[in-house]
Formats: C-alpha cells, structure tokens, sequence
C-alpha cells in the first residue's frame, strides 16, 4: 500500500483519551514556533495522538507520510489553529487524498489566523484585562483581581480551543462553513464595544488608585493623559508606546537623580 | 540576595515566559498577573499588584498579533513586581525604577524571544531529515526542545536582569530627590497615555465603540470622584 492510496478508516469518534491528549497538546502548539515553518511542527505534534489510530499503526508508510505532511509549514492563531488540528486529524483518518488535504492546510491559514488575532488579540484579552484593570481600580484585592482575570479570560481561551477541536472534527474539510459561527463573525464588534466601557471605566479608576489618596494631582494627571494619548495616537505607530514610555522614565530618573 | 534566595524569582519568570507563546498562553504571563505573583514571591501581593497594574496600562499596547515581534512581558513583569515589592514602603521612585527595570527587561526578553525562533529553525533544518520522513521522535523532540529552551530563556533573563537592576534600584532609590505622589503621578499618566492611545487605535473603527468609551469614561470619572 502506497502514502497516496485513499484508504477510509472506520474511526468516526476520538476516543475520549485522544481527544484529551491533542488538547493538552494544543496548549503547547507553539512549542518551537520559529520563522521557517511557523506553526508547522505544532501542528504535526498535536495531530500525532489521531494518527496513532492509523489500523496500520505508527510504524506504517501511511502514519509516517501523515505526520510529515502535518508538519510542514502553517500559519495560525494558536488558539484557532484547534479548528485546523481537529479538521487535519479527520480528514487523515478518513483516508483523504494528500494533494487535498494540503491544498486544504493552505487554504485555511489565513482566515484562522485573521480571525483569531481579531477575535482574541484585538477583542477578548484587551476587553479581559481592561475589566480587571476596572475592579482593580475599584479598590479590589490581589486575588479578586488576578482571579478575575484568569477565570474570564481563559473559559473564553479553553473554551475556544475546545470549541475548534470539536468543530473541526466534526467538519472535517468541510469545516470552512464552521467559521461562519456568529460568534466569530460578530464576536469582534461585540467585544470591541464591551472593550471600549472598559476602558473609559479602567484607566480613570486605575489610575486613582495608583496614584494614591488625595486628589490635588488627580485633575492635572487626567489633563496630562489625554494630551498623551492624543500625542500616541497622532505618532500613528512610528514609535511603539512602550518605547516612549521608556524613553520617558529614563529621563525622568536622570532628572530625579541628578537634579 | 543569594542564589536560593533568588531561584524561586528565576524560576517564576521562566514559567511565565513560558507562557507568553510556548505554552499554555493563558495569560499568567500578562503583567497585572505576573508582577502580583512576584509580589507573592517577595511577600508583598498588594505591591506586585500595584506596579502589574502600571506595567498592563502599557502592555495593552502590544498584543501578540501574528508573526510580530512583540516585548516579552512575563518575564520582565517578575522583575519590576519583584524590585517594586522589595520596598514595601514604596518609598519615592520606587515605582519610578521598577517599571523602567520592566521596561527595559521587556525590550531585552523580545530579542532573546527573536533568538530563541532562530534557534527552533535551525533545529529544525538540522532534524530535516526525520521531519520529512515522518518520524515521531524527531516531531515530538522538537517541540519538547523549544519548550524547555523558552524555558532556560525566561528564567536565565529574570535571573540576570534582577541581579543587574536590583542593586540599581535600590541606588537609585537612596539618591532620589523627588516628591513620591509626584513621581508616581508622572509614571501613570505616562502608562495611562500609552493605554488610552493603545485602546483608541484597536476599537476607534467598531461602530459605537467612541460612545461606549465616553459612557464609560463618565462612568468611571464619576466613581473615582465620589469615593
């Protein structure tokens, strides 16, 4: 039997422990990100458990063009990249042509990888660590704070990587027309309004509370904030603000120390 | 500080540089955690929590988007939590010191995180042979090498930057002329800036999103003056 024979396989359900073993594994998908393959080896190393059920075993040709496959180049979001894992482990024990299944690994790389970084990057953590920003602002303990955070913002994370695991499975190569999800699709602008009450809540909040009791500073703080925010914003990204702030502490010790 | 003293913050910032992209990414790294946990460490939470605070106004500023290169903050977060807790008094530029410390850590932990994806292509260009037959020992050694050098990375940078900084800080601290409101309030509205023009760029172009800020911003403004 050759790599390229369509060989169907009569798993139609992860075993539970299979299912548990690539989504621990998906946690650590990025383990040897690196600028050549991207997530290439992640991917290999998160399907593996699935091909493990190859009836051939894991010593056949058609476990070991599988893994190779699965191992080359991809791109993704790291928590959407579960979509792919869960299609990928599908379409191979269903025997699918390799020729498809990798024209299927390119053509889903882009949308997982847009749509993630808006949906999480761009929406879910801000939004997760601007509310606990607020409670913190308003005078919570460590704890609440720091629990808060991590409680939100990762039912949100393990959710959706145990959502995409799941969907891609169940879709396997047809699992474009899961990405319609409304979640996914509306989530973002939902998400970014939400973002955008917390941060009008958080940074005055915050910002009192570091500060400290008494409010003689307080006016000239917030004027001195909208003046910078307006200065970061106009700067357009041509320094990051994190430089800028470094910039700025720096001179402000010498100032300090010398003055 | 001795060695033993200093291993528990070592190893701290190497798990939760970790956390930044190898695994788990569930945010431990982020700095409202971070420097908390760090503060944990020294004895002083509510220390660590104050400076995580400042550190995440600006951390929201660098999201981890794609292929980008971005500042590593786990690891830099437990050094400014730990210099930050280490004066429970928050005597005057204490703040002032351990977020430029963080700041300058964070800088230094996005190189290290740039050589560390250097260091996983040439692995794998040398295991080339063993990816392209399929081989799983070589798949899963891989991505078992990453993780522990991401690892050494994290802990290695918190060790050598606390050993540099710490001592600097503490100098610092002793020469510092400045009132402590004053020089706090400075730090903060340079952080707020930064988070303020962070939040502006990302949700600026979601329809609604400037009146739910303004809702919020009153909100916000009215409680902080009637406390």
């Amino acid at each position: 039997m050759t790599a390229t024979d369509h060989v169907p396989s009569p798993v139609t359900e992860l075993p539970f422990r299979t299912r548990v073993g690539i989504f621990l594994r998906l946690l650590a998908i990025q383990g040897s990100w690196n600028y050549e393959s991207l997530l290439g080896n992640g991917i290999g190393f998160c399907v593996e458990p699935a091909l493990r059920l190859f009836p051939e075993g894991i010593h056949s040709d058609r476990f070991k063009s599988a893994l190779a496959r699965e191992s080359h180049y991809f791109n993704a979001h790291p928590y959407l990249a579960s979509v792919a894992v869960g299609a990928l482990a599908r379409a191979e024990l269903d025997g699918e042509p390799p020729q498809r299944i990798e024209r299927f690994r390119t053509a889903l790389c882009g949308p997982l990888g847009s749509v993630g970084d808006r949906l999480v990057w761009a929406g879910w953590l801000p939004f997760c660590s601007l509310a606990s920003l607020a409670i913190f602002g308003l005078g919570a303990s460590a704890p609440v704070v720091v629990g808060f955070f991590l409680l939100v913002y990762n039912a949100g994370h393990l959710g959706l990587r145990a959502w995409g695991l799941r969907t891609g499975w169940n879709h396997g190569l047809r699992v474009a027309s899961a990405l319609g999800n409304p979640v996914l699709r509306r989530g973002p602008e939902q998400i970014g309004r939400l973002a955008a009450l917390a941060t009008g809540v958080a940074i005055p909040l915050s910002l009192g509370r570091i500060i400290g009791p008494g409010r003689n500073l307080l006016g000239g703080v917030l004027i001195a904030v909208a003046v910078g925010a307006f200065i970061v914003v106009r700067l357009k990204g041509r320094i990051e603000g994190w430089r800028l702030s470094l910039g700025v502490l720096a001179a402000f010790v010498l100032v300090s120390v010398i003055a | 500080m001795s060695f033993i003293a200093l291993l528990p913050i070592a190893l701290l910032g190497g798990v939760l540089g970790l956390d930044v992209v190898s695994f788990p990414q569930a945010m431990v790294s982020r700095p409202l955690v971070a420097a908390t946990l760090a503060g944990v460490l020294v004895g002083q939470p509510a220390s660590g929590l104050l400076i995580g605070a400042a550190l995440e106004l600006v951390a929201l500023e660098t999201l981890p988007f794609g292929a980008s290169r971005y500042p590593e903050w786990g690891s830099a977060a437990v050094v400014g939590g730990a210099i930050f807790s280490a004066h429970p008094q928050h005597p005057s530029g204490a703040m002032t010191i351990a977020m430029l410390g963080a700041l300058a850590t964070t800088w230094v932990g996005g190189w290290t995180m740039v050589q560390l994806r250097k260091l996983n292509a040439r692995l794998a260009r040398a295991h080339r042979d063993g990816l392209e037959a399929g081989a799983r020992g070589t798949v899963i050694s891989l991505q078992l090498m990453g993780l522990t050098a991401d690892l050494a990375r994290g802990a290695l940078l918190t060790l050598v930057a606390f050993l540099i900084l710490s001592p600097i800080a503490d100098a610092t601290i002793a020469l510092w002329t400045m009132d402590a409101r004053l020089s706090r309030s400075l730090v903060v509205a340079t952080v707020a800036s930064v988070a303020a023009g962070a939040a502006w760029k990302l949700f600026h172009a979601t329809p609604g999103a400037r009146w739910f800020f303004v809702g919020g911003l009153a909100a916000g403004l009215l409680i902080l003056f009637a406390k």
